[in-house]
């Protein structure tokens, strides 16, 4: 109830807000979680140590004031009755302390709620910094298993319910435990015969939540299985709303829809009313119990074994003893659904990140006087790997030399991928991978700059183990461009220099006019300042490959990878963007995949790949001579799925 | 967009409760009902405690107590009935409001589907929805309940003590505007923490999407940095938002505690100088916590209208987005005779104000049953072009006449029908190969599907797979590669049996041989039908009747292959670079 519900429900959508299958809500192990959390919030320990004496404080303090009525009506009014000019200085007296209580319990509970939202506000930010770097580190291949979409909603959904946990129910929960106790404590002082009332009352409150909470959860968890289902409808028909149109399906789809919110409608409508019933029956409840202790009190006073104001104080005791009940109740499924995100966060924190035990780096280099190998932290144009073996430093000039020796990948055990490829590059080569999809092409690049490791076998790269390579230096040497092209939101200039961050603006536009993005860039408003948004929607498939070119190009990297680089750029443009290459390709290792053959005609090397082997190799005329697979596909006789 | 709106927004969906109607009016009117036994319940053991003890007549505190004991239980039937419409109302509101988006959707065209992602078209018919039916339910259960909580106690202690009461009515205007000041403060702090929670979301997002480029690039600690700024950022608007509001409670205790002391004070003189009783001075006290609860109730439902804001106004904008056009004044008995096709200085723009045309004065004739090519470059407008056909963009200006009429003439569905498209960004959906075929036709039999099958060269691939036609498709397709995606897509529309079929670059991942062979059939089984193609490869396209060349939006030259090859520079450029390699 502190600060009016949560409000971060409704920040922005994104995908994965639909609980799919296999999401649990409720946490396995609550309290192993929750220790975890306050390992997490570790800094905080002393401020949290205080906001729980405030609210100790606060909950004291507003319970005693109550039980200040008893002696207010006992000793201070009712003796008072009738008395000709009675001394009202002592009744002003316990008002004077009534009204300090009653300020104590204010300003502590002010003080705790102000350090609880730096707390809680902290606690957010560490944990979604520490989530944000650990999924940086993760392997390619956590990403290759999981949607995104499953991935952001530990950022939104989960982080949310975190928050609400940490800003709410937990301080919420511990201040009623907190004003139950007290409010008990100070019930039993005040009469125990009346207690047995309360005793009867807890007893009903529990079998009630009970009983209809065991049928709110049945029902709920039908609700959110009718809600994905009809979430994941909208989702695949607003995905394809332009076949909609196209096919004039609309009106089967409306009927679909109908059908579907129809079912959802019954369900909801009893899930609903489990959860909520429980308050107006609850609420009802305490005021039989306030009934029962009216005329109860009132029995014993007329026996002379209570008084009036231990009735009044007590009365006040059973309506707000039901409210802070009533509040964890409610709370416990809350906290045990954010126990359960936070569970999620856990886990995504323990997912075991890339390992990169490589030591060898790639440093700046020039020639000394003896024609030596030297170090050198001002860049002269190239670079070199620097070894320490044994105390004595190495380097080998960076060359761009890539060898395959017997390399066999496969991404689950016991189905190889690639089988015992051996094949070589050199620089001012360009090697063309070709084959249908899944004959591994794909996964040939990811192995070189070590998305995934190899399962046998070994890459080199100028004479180097690959895996005794840093893998920031190596990535770093190698420039990739990506079958999907992504951008980011910022600016064309921008994502042109997310290449390389040092690039100057020259040589950023350099680039673009490199893979012929440059006029096309021109075109848009603004230019080079043109704000790309929401991975470049605004922008043709086309256009962004360009960019993705320009980007890979603005690293002027040893190794260029050009995985289907082109393959929604037209064949005019990309009989440019060649021209452009050649110039690009210049002094480099090239690799590339391509669907269409013209763009690996003039490859230094062609490797046809069939089920994970090379099944042919040589130049374009060389394997046109063989009229084996490559001379099929290129005549259009053998089809590439 | 830009006109302000009003924070109660939410009220203007209430239409949307329908035939469920009923059941909103009658969950507040229990709630009121059951209010007014509740308020009963402290005048009447203030009467046990004044009467009945000051009696000591048990008789009375009997009956007394039995009075309250039937208010308490018709409260409770009263209530759990009051929960009972509330949640009927709230899921037959959120079924009728999900159902009015969704054929507001289905009415949009092409242009109104342009100008919102799909991520933010999901998240309205989701996230926003569920939250509001949420909103919904509170405000029918809270809306009425609370203030008249509040109306009744202040009455009842008006009733047993005018004076006393005078209290309250110090005090709820002072805790209102308290509440009123704070709320209407933190709300704009409120939706700039939200705005950098989306900040934040989106970061994540494109990091995520992009993470192999992040990777590829060793880009980790540039992505932290922006990342790190970014939640910074958060929490600060995150801290300056809740600092308001955490001075809600204490005000609340401090108000309280006055009303209390104040009570005690003026009835305690009161009771001394025999004016009152001290029944009745408890009861005053329960009076007050009912007031304070429901003063902060109030706030609470003032809170909910508040940020149930931003969320209805992302769905009303849908519900208010009126379709670029729509087939209204279409003849419904005009049928499409044939399968000719007509531009007449056509312009196309997609800017409100009509600049930057896509396409300008195109003029086009096709005969039905030709096989006419369309090529240029990324860009120059081939996809525009025949998306008018079908009518899935409005021309700007000129008239596109399908089969003799224009086809503003014609309804959507015989219009579309007549016209079978395949869109370049295709998509399949989950269910199975058959399903996803017969969204061409409800009705085809099991021939009419296989034949279409073999014509786009599917069958064979289809019966490869265990379950064949049965085969179940994943969500988008994924289940198949590219090159049988595009097949399955030519299939489905063929199933239309149209007059006409336009093909947008839906051949780029078959190959040569396969798709000479689906044109070869395509010749044979399907006479008669105007095929129009979009293509990159000049191979498939030679035979065409008519090529026309597009380039920035204007039609450049229109030709068979040979005329082009002699006359056209650009296109034997093209022609030239992409035959070099072939042998064919």
């Amino acid at each position: 109830m502190r600060h009016g519900g949560s409000m971060g429900r409704m920040g922005s959508g994104g995908k994965g807000g639909n609980p799919k299958e296999g999401r649990y809500y409720r946490s396995r192990a609550p309290m192993k979680t929750l220790k975890r959390l306050l390992k997490v919030m570790h800094e905080y320990r002393f401020r949290i140590l205080l906001v729980v004496i405030l609210n100790i404080t606060s909950s004291l303090a507003t319970v005693g004031n109550t039980y200040m009525l008893r002696p207010v009506i006992n000793d201070y009014i009712l003796p008072l009755v009738g008395k000709q000019s009675p001394d009202l200085s002592s009744f002003i007296g316990i008002l004077a302390v009534m009204a300090g209580l009653a300020i104590l319990a204010a300003s502590c509970s002010f003080a705790a709620a102000r350090i609880m939202i730096y707390v809680s506000s902290g606690t957010m930010k560490k944990i979604r910094t520490d989530l944000f770097s650990h999924v940086q580190k993760l392997p390619v291949s956590y990403f290759d298993s999981k949607q995104h979409g499953e991935i952001m909603s530990h950022f939104t959904n989960d982080t949310d319910t975190l928050r609400e946990l940490i800003s709410n129910a937990l301080p919420n929960l511990i201040s009623s435990v907190i004003s139950i106790t007290g409010v008990i404590v100070m019930m039993i002082l005040l009469s125990w015969q009346l207690f047995l009332l309360v005793m009867v009352h807890m007893t009903l409150i529990l079998f009630i939540i009970r009983t209809v909470g065991s049928r709110s959860s049945l029902f709920f968890r039908k609700n959110q299985g009718e809600l994905a289902a009809l979430n994941g409808y909208i989702e695949e028909m607003i995905e394809g709303q332009k076949v909609v149109k196209v096919f004039s399906y609309e009106e089967e789809a409306k009927a679909r829809f109908d059908a579907m919110t129809e079912n959802l409608y019954h369900v909801a409508s009893k899930a609903n009313l489990y959860a909520i019933v429980v308050m107006p029956i609850l609420g009802n409840l305490s005021y039989l119990h306030y009934t029962l202790t009216a005329v109860f009190g009132a029995y014993l006073t007329i026996h002379g074994i209570l008084d009036i104001g231990t009735i009044g104080a007590f009365l006040q005791y059973t309506r707000t003893f039901t409210q802070p009940i009533n509040q964890i109740s409610q709370q416990i499924n809350t906290i045990l659904m954010a126990l359960a995100g936070a569970e999620r966060i856990f886990d995504l924190l323990d997912e075991p990140i890339e390992i990169d035990e490589g030591k060898i780096r790639l440093v700046h280099a020039e020639y000394d006087a003896n024609n030596q190998l030297v170090e050198t932290s001002c860049d002269r144009g190239f670079c070199a790997w620097k070894e320490v073996k044994e105390g004595e430093v190495q380097l080998t000039k960076l060359d761009g030399d890539v060898r395959f020796n017997n390399v066999s990948f496969s991404y689950v055990p016991g189905q190889l991928v690639l089988d015992d490829i051996s094949l070589y590059a050199r620089n001012n080569q360009k090697i063309a991978f070709v084959g249908s999809t899944g004959a591994g092409k794909t996964t040939i690049v990811n192995l070189i700059n070590r998305f995934y490791e190899i399962t046998e076998g070994e890459i080199t790269y100028d004479g180097i183990n690959i895996q005794d390579i840093k893998k920031g230096d190596l990535r770093n040497s190698i420039s990739m461009v990506l079958q999907d092209t992504h951008l980011f939101t910022d600016t064309v200039m921008e994502n042109i220099r997310y290449g390389n961050l040092d690039a100057t603006d020259e040589e950023v536009i350099q680039a673009a006019k490199l893979a012929n993005a440059d006029s096309f860039i021109r075109h848009l408003p603004n230019g080079y300042q043109y704000m790309i948004t929401a991975d470049g929607e605004n922008l043709s498939q086309g256009q962004r490959q360009l960019l993705a070119i320009a980007r890979a190009a603005v690293k002027n990297p040893e190794v260029l990878i050009l995985d289907e680089a082109t393959s929604s750029v037209d064949t005019r443009t990309e009989a440019l963007i060649e021209k452009g290459m050649d110039q690009l390709m210049d002094n480099r290792t090239v690799f590339v995949i391509a669907h269409r053959l013209s763009t690996v005609r003039n490859s230094d090397a062609i490797l046809v790949l069939e089920h994970g082997k090379i099944i042919e190799r040589g130049n374009h005329e060389a394997l046109l001579e063989m009229k084996g697979r490559y001379y099929q596909l290129y005549t259009g006789i053998f089809e590439l799925s | 967009m830009t006109e302000k709106r009003s924070r109660f927004a939410i009220i203007n969906l209430f239409k949307y409760a329908g035939k469920f109607k009923k059941y909103s009016i009658l969950a507040p009117t229990f709630a009121a009902l059951e209010v007014m036994f509740d308020i009963l319940i402290p005048y009447l053991m203030a009467k046990i405690v004044d009467v009945g003890i000051a009696n000591r007549d048990l008789n009375y505190m009997v009956r007394t107590g039995m009075l309250m004991v039937g208010a308490t239980l018709i409260s409770l039937v009263l209530g759990v009935y009051c929960a009972k419409f509330a949640t009927i109302s709230s899921a037959g509101f959120a079924m009728n409001l999900r159902r009015a988006v969704f054929n507001r959707l289905q009415r949009f065209a092409f242009p109104n589907i342009d100008r919102y992602t799909t991520a933010s078209l999901v998240t309205r018919m989701t996230t926003d929805v569920q939250f509001i039916q949420q909103m919904f339910q509170m405000l029918t259960r809270m809306f009425v309940r609370a203030p008249m909580m509040m109306i009744m106690a202040v009455f009842m202690s008006l009733t047993i003590n005018r004076e006393l009461a005078l209290v309250f009515l110090v005090a709820i205007p002072v805790l209102g505007s308290v509440f009123y000041f704070i709320i209407s403060r933190a709300h704009p702090l409120f939706i700039k923490m939200l705005t950098k929670i989306d900040f934040l979301n989106r970061i994540v997002q494109e990091n995520l999407i992009a993470i192999r480029v992040v990777k590829a690039f060793v880009r980790h600690e540039y992505e932290n940095e922006k990342f790190e700024e970014a939640v910074t950022e958060l929490r600060q608007a995150q801290l300056r938002a809740e600092k308001l509001v955490t001075i809600n409670m204490p005000v609340m205790m401090i108000v309280m505690n006055s009303c209390i002391i104040a009570i005690l004070w003026f009835g305690g003189n009161k009771i001394i100088v025999g004016e009152m009783l001290p029944g009745m001075l408890i009861s005053f006290l329960t009076y007050t916590q009912m007031i304070m609860i429901s003063l902060m109730l109030f706030s609470m439902v003032f809170i909910m209208f508040v940020i149930s804001q931003a969320s209805v106004h992302r769905v009303e904008e849908v519900l208010e987005e009126e379709p670029t056009f729509s087939d209204e004044d279409g003849d419904p008995n005009l049928t499409v005779k044939d399968g000719s096709i007509e531009f007449r200085h056509v312009d196309l723009s997609y800017a409100a104000d009509k600049s930057n045309p896509v396409l300008s004065d195109i003029n086009l004739s096709i005969t039905a049953g030709e096989k006419v090519a369309i090529i240029g470059g990324t860009g120059s407008g081939k996809s525009s072009l025949v998306q008018m056909i079908p009518r899935l963009y409005e021309v700007t200006a000129g008239e596109v006449l399908v089969g003799g009429h224009n086809v503003k003439d014609y309804k959507f569905k015989p219009l579309r029908d007549a016209v079978a498209m395949v869109l370049q960004k295709n998509l399949l959906f989950s269910g199975t190969i058959a399903d996803n075929l017969r969204w061409g036709n409800q009705e085809a039999t099991e021939e009419e599907m296989i034949k279409a099958c073999k014509v786009a060269q599917a069958h064979d691939f289809i019966m490869a797979f265990p379950d064949g036609y049965q085969t179940m498709l994943g969500q988008g397709g994924t289940t198949v590669s590219g090159g049988q995606k595009q097949r399955l897509c030519i299939a489905r529309a063929l199933m239309k049996q149209p007059k006409i079929i336009i093909l947008d670059d839906s051949t780029s991942a078959i190959d040569t041989a396969t798709e000479k062979k689906f044109q070869q059939a395509f010749r044979e089984n399907y006479q008669g039908m105007t095929i129009v193609i979009i293509a990159q490869r000049l191979q498939s396209i030679q035979d065409s009747d008519k090529i026309i060349i597009l380039d920035d939006g204007k039609v450049v030259d229109i030709g068979t292959h040979d005329e082009l090859v002699e006359r056209n520079l650009i296109y034997r450029e093209v022609y030239e670079s992409q035959q070099e390699g072939s042998l064919l």
